[in-house]
């Protein structure tokens, strides 16, 4: 099996006897994982260490003498005694371990040679470690159709099946989502789905990894590979901030599946289906392999790479320093993140630089406040404040972790959120305010009653109990911040984070912003007024004048600014690295007029995107699995990035392009071999990076990374932002993700593309019953900005007087709703 | 659409208040729904999902698990023919094969006029009265296939309907508990003490108070 028994801090040691060896576990550990640990492995199929036991395979079957005489017990049922007696390995065991392999093969098709599971499956493995050898079983086997599809990327072979309750048991407690359940009896058991009802969770692709024999395929992966033709690298997952571990496995130069790592700190082993099968974008037909230029005809045209960065030189040459903007640059390892810093800052001479689209938080809050890890805000006895995006949409693991939390170790989450999440159903209070007003109800939550007139859709019962376990909770409250609702100004969670941060200053906080490598896009300075390692350019521009040469002289604009900059003629070179602002900017009139207005457009990327598309110069890049680097989470947790495979064409690394720019600018960035020296400039001059060196990543006890200094820094309390009275337009504009989008990535991926939902209007029952509207009505939605329309959803989890649309999906652009200009967007709805 | 009636569908929420737990009713609302229907059909085992609280999936898990629960309509009268030991010794085989020409169907099948789903069925627990036949678990013992041809027609005429329930009757009358006798209607986690130890100490007080020749504070249920 690949699980790795959990690492465990022995603090009630006992003595236990194991194949006439004493050892030491830990009281009430299980014996499977206590045996493991000291060398005595047990075979199983059904336990998994991140999920509880249920002895139903029976294999691990070992003799346990507690005193009252030897007897057969499962020993991942059984927690661990002082002066046990164990016996995994004598003829008892051994007779028993035979027996059920002869049971569990009774039914099991020999169809390995076609078996995807062929080569790593626990039960080829374990019969040939512990079987019979030979069957007696001479009777016809049980058959049924073999595959079925449970969903878009689950394949079910019930002949293969040994109903070890495995997948069952993720779906209902890990993920939540019991789809799948053991139906019928006896002989006849299976698994199987409701009618109708696929297995359609997030979390699907889990249960393949966890599927100890091939009854459960992936899509993606089916009859591509064999694994002993797979070669592999660890790496992080960059499908969003949380930072997964995987491993990277590829045949012939290619990458085939993602396989989750486990991960104490962050990913217990689950992956997201949307990271899981990301990879088949890296495969895609359609990555860019070569530089593309603008041609006379005003079409994008194939270039040799000296055409395209000469061009892109003299453009930047050119150009007034403070004319040359950079948006982007979240999607980069940290050290083409520092080269870009680096290079746009200290060779350009230029501060508007932004890797934010206008969707994050400030800088100043994400690295200001004091930093929280996953496991601080997972622990028990924790409260979490939660006031971050739907998590199940868009930090997928972050999800299961706290869902674990709630569940299994009494975590208390107070959700703060614009309408009903993923989340609310473990949260131990859940308050849905009127968008913008989220300042208003954590000053209101603080003070431990509600104002008055009281705060829209606002619970008071609900208010209480959230109220007193927050103000109960001192230095046990972790708060998650993020942006919940694209359309509603970030200040409003940066106020409320402010006032926490103010009311109990032992409350850590943890940034849920999803763009994979956004915190250490930040720790790098891609975002105006800071330099690398959390230094503000006013304060520490000095520091790094002194190894730069020179930096910006003032703070620079952020993306809004830099889009209203470009629509204004102001920008002569716009560089966007892997961003593209024309689908993910909020403001969609402002993004089309920033683009279309910046004088030259350089973009980096590895698709032709809609921004892509308007570029003067395009570089192609080489993406996940084709590059060294290294990553930092949401935590600030560094980890190792490793390449695979190599990048299609010619496509380079984003910070080769930086160098080779700045060489063409006659300076020099620094960097001869290898993007290990950036990091080693990068490290040796930031404090908070000290701990972060390449020695100590490559050190072995730093195989889940190593955490940034998390201490605060200097927070400046943003100022509330003034919200004008509601005018005729009667709703307030809610706009969140889904996990599988109109995105670049998903797009490219075969199996996920066809994933995304379909663009609707949720809107509460007390919100539609008045239009007279049904679900599927067209209803159109308009703002000053303009007017979209789509089928209605009735949605209860949709507060009263506020109305849902999704970021980026097909059908319905709530962008063109959005003015960026506004605190929160206020909307009309009526029936088409 | 096979959904609750407006009344069954009070009763089952009636039935869901019955317990701590909603999802503790999943069994008692599949009875009610293979009452109304005589089997339990897909739409119904959504609803009751909903109703509990619980996926679709887990619903079918849990019925499925009974073979008393039909997931396909059945006739108005399910006839299982036991064929375990007993019965097999004593002619059982002969009577499914009989009840097959008879009927025209195979075991699993259902007549064309809808009365008859006939079952091969495993040990019913009346070994002593072999060959023993059910029919909507109703006991008919001692078969021959000529008793077995008059059990049919009478089944089919009407004689049996006072005896015969049509399948998914659960009883004749519906047990239905007043508010004071609803066991374990307090959440687990707020007991103290077990309700029938509770009941047995109102009785012993109540009791004892009798014996005192003080009226009794326990007796509505004697």
């Amino acid at each position: 099996m690949s699980e790795k028994p959990r690492k465990i801090e022995i603090t009630d040691p006992v003595t236990i006897t194991v194949d006439g060896r004493e050892v030491t576990a830990q009281n009430g550990e299980l014996l499977i994982d206590a045996c493991e640990r000291n060398d005595a492995y047990i075979p199983r199929f059904c336990y998994h260490p991140r999920m509880n036991p249920v002895g139903m395979c029976r294999m691990c079957l070992v003799e346990v003498d507690t005193g009252r005489g030897p007897a057969l017990q499962p020993s991942c049922m059984i927690p661990v005694a002082a002066e046990m007696v164990v016996d995994t390995k004598n003829e008892q065991v051994s007779k028993a371990q035979d027996g059920i392999l002869e049971f569990l093969l009774a039914n099991h098709p020999l169809d390995c040679p076609v078996c995807d599971k062929g080569g790593e499956c626990p039960l080829q493995d374990q019969t040939m470690a512990y079987g019979p050898g030979e069957s007696r079983w001479v009777e016809e086997k049980r058959h049924y159709e073999k595959p079925i599809a449970i969903s878009e990327t689950v394949y079910l072979d019930r002949e293969r099946c040994i109903l070890c309750d495995r997948c069952t048991r993720f779906a209902k407690d890990v993920a939540g989502d019991p789809l799948i359940h053991f139906i019928d009896r006896g002989s006849n058991t299976e698994i199987a789905t409701f009618p109708d009802e696929p297995f359609s969770s997030y979390f699907s692709g889990n249960t393949v990894q966890i599927c100890p024999v091939g009854a459960l395929t992936a899509k993606p992966y089916r009859f591509r590979a064999r694994p002993w033709d797979l070669e592999e690298v660890e790496s992080t997952c960059t499908g969003c901030s949380v930072g997964c571990r995987i491993t990277v496995q590829s045949s012939r130069n290619q990458v085939l599946r993602f396989q989750g790592v486990d991960s104490d700190p962050v990913n217990w082993s689950w992956l997201c289906d949307k990271g899981r099968f990301g990879f088949e974008a890296i495969n895609s037909e359609e990555r860019l392999a070569e530089p593309l230029m603008l041609s006379s005809d005003g079409t994008l045209s194939p270039a040799r790479w000296a055409e395209a960065l000469n061009a892109a030189a003299d453009a930047i040459r050119a150009a007034d320093p403070t004319s040359v903007a950079v948006i982007g640059g979240a999607q980069l390892t940290n050290e083409s993140q520092y080269a870009w810093a680096k290079f746009a800052k200290g060779i350009i001479g230029t501060d508007h630089v932004d890797a934010q689209l206008g969707d994050g938080l400030a800088a100043e809050v994400v690295l200001g406040l004091p930093g929280a890890t996953i496991d601080q805000v997972c622990a028990p006895g924790s409260t979490v404040l939660y006031m971050g995006p739907d998590p199940k949409e868009e930090l997928s693991v972050l999800y299961i972790r706290l869902k674990h939390a709630a569940q299994e170790d009494g975590v208390q989450i107070i959700e703060l959120s614009p309408a009903a999440s993923g989340l609310s159903p473990y949260a131990s209070a859940s308050l849905h305010y009127r968008p913008a007003d989220l300042p208003k109800l954590v000053e209101a939550l603080l003070a431990g009653e509600l104002p008055d007139q009281g705060l829209p859709g606002i619970d008071a019962a609900e208010f209480t109990k959230a109220s007193q376990a927050l103000l109960a909770a001192e230095q046990n409250l972790h708060v998650v911040i993020g942006r919940a609702n694209l359309a509603e100004s970030a200040d409003c969670v940066a106020v409320a984070a402010s006032a926490v941060h103010q009311a109990l200053p032992g409350a850590t906080f943890l940034s849920g912003l999803r763009r994979a490598n956004l915190r250490g896009a930040l720790e790098a300075g891609l975002t105006p007024g800071m330099l690398p390692g959390r230094s503000s350019l006013a304060e520490h521009g000095q520091a790094w004048k002194e190894l730069w040469g020179s930096v910006p002289s003032t703070a620079g604009m952020d993306t809004t600014q830099i889009l209203q900059a470009a629509a204004a003629s102001k920008i002569d070179v716009l560089i966007l690295l892997g961003a593209d602002p024309l689908a993910d900017f909020a403001d969609r009139s402002l993004a089309r007029r920033g683009v279309a207005g910046a004088r030259t457009v350089i973009s980096l990327d590895r698709f032709l995107t809609a921004s892509t598309r308007q570029a003067d110069i395009v570089f192609p890049i080489a993406g996940f699995a084709e590059c060294e680097g290294t990553h930092t989470n949401l935590e600030g947790r560094v980890t190792r990035l490793n390449q695979k495979v190599t990048p299609p064409g010619t496509a380079r690394t984003d910070w080769m392009i930086a160098a080779e720019l700045a060489a063409l600018l006659g300076k020099d960035l620094g960097v001869e071999r290898d993007a290990q020296e950036l990091w080693d400039e990068f490290t040796a001059h930031s404090a908070v990076h000290a701990g972060v060196s390449s020695a100590a990543l490559d050190h072995p006890d730093a195989a889940d990374g190593l955490l940034l200094d998390l201490g605060p820094r200097p927070f400046v309390t943003p100022v509330a932002p003034h919200v004008a009275p509601q005018s005729s337009y009667s709703l307030r504009l809610i706009v969140n993700r889904t996990l599988y989008d109109q995105g670049t990535e998903i797009h490219h991926c075969d199996s996920s593309s066809g994933l995304a939902p379909a663009a609707s209007v949720r809107l509460s029952p007390a919100d539609a019953t008045p239009l007279g509207a049904e679900d599927g009505t067209q209803v159109t939605v308009s703002s000053p900005q303009g007017s979209i329309t789509a089928a209605l959803v009735i949605d209860s989890g949709v507060p009263k007087g506020s109305a849902v649309l999704r970021h980026n999906l097909e059908g319905a652009d709530p962008g063109l709703l959005i003015d960026s200009a506004d605190v929160v967007c206020e909307i009309r709805v009526e029936v088409s | 659409m096979s959904r609750f009636s407006p009344a069954n569908l009070r009763l089952a929420q009636e039935i869901i208040r019955r317990y701590p737990v909603a999802k503790s009713a999943t069994i008692p609302l599949c009875h009610l729904a293979q009452e109304q229907d005589g089997y339990l059909a897909d739409d119904s085992m959504a609803q009751i999902a909903e109703l509990v609280g619980c996926s679709s999936a887990e619903v079918l898990g849990t019925a499925s698990f009974y073979e008393m629960f039909k997931m396909h309509s059945v006739g108005k009268f399910c006839l299982g023919v036991c064929t375990n030991i007993s019965c097999q010794l004593l002619g059982g085989e002969e009577l499914l094969e009989h009840a097959e020409q008879t009927l025209g169907i195979r075991p699993g099948g259902t007549t064309a006029d809808g009365l008859f789903t006939l079952e091969d069925v495993e040990c019913i627990a009346a070994c002593t009265e072999a060959p023993a036949v059910q029919v909507n678990y109703r006991y008919f013992h001692r078969l021959t296939p000529q008793d077995l041809d008059q059990l049919i027609e009478e089944l089919r005429s009407g004689a049996l309907d006072g005896v015969v329930p049509a399948h998914g009757t659960l009883g004749k009358v519906r047990q239905d508990l007043g508010e004071d006798r609803i066991a374990n209607i307090t959440p687990p986690e707020d007991q103290t003490e077990p309700v029938w130890l509770r009941r047995h100490r109102e009785l012993a007080e109540a009791a004892a108070a009798a014996d005192a020749g003080t009226p009794s504070a326990v007796g509505n249920d004697s």
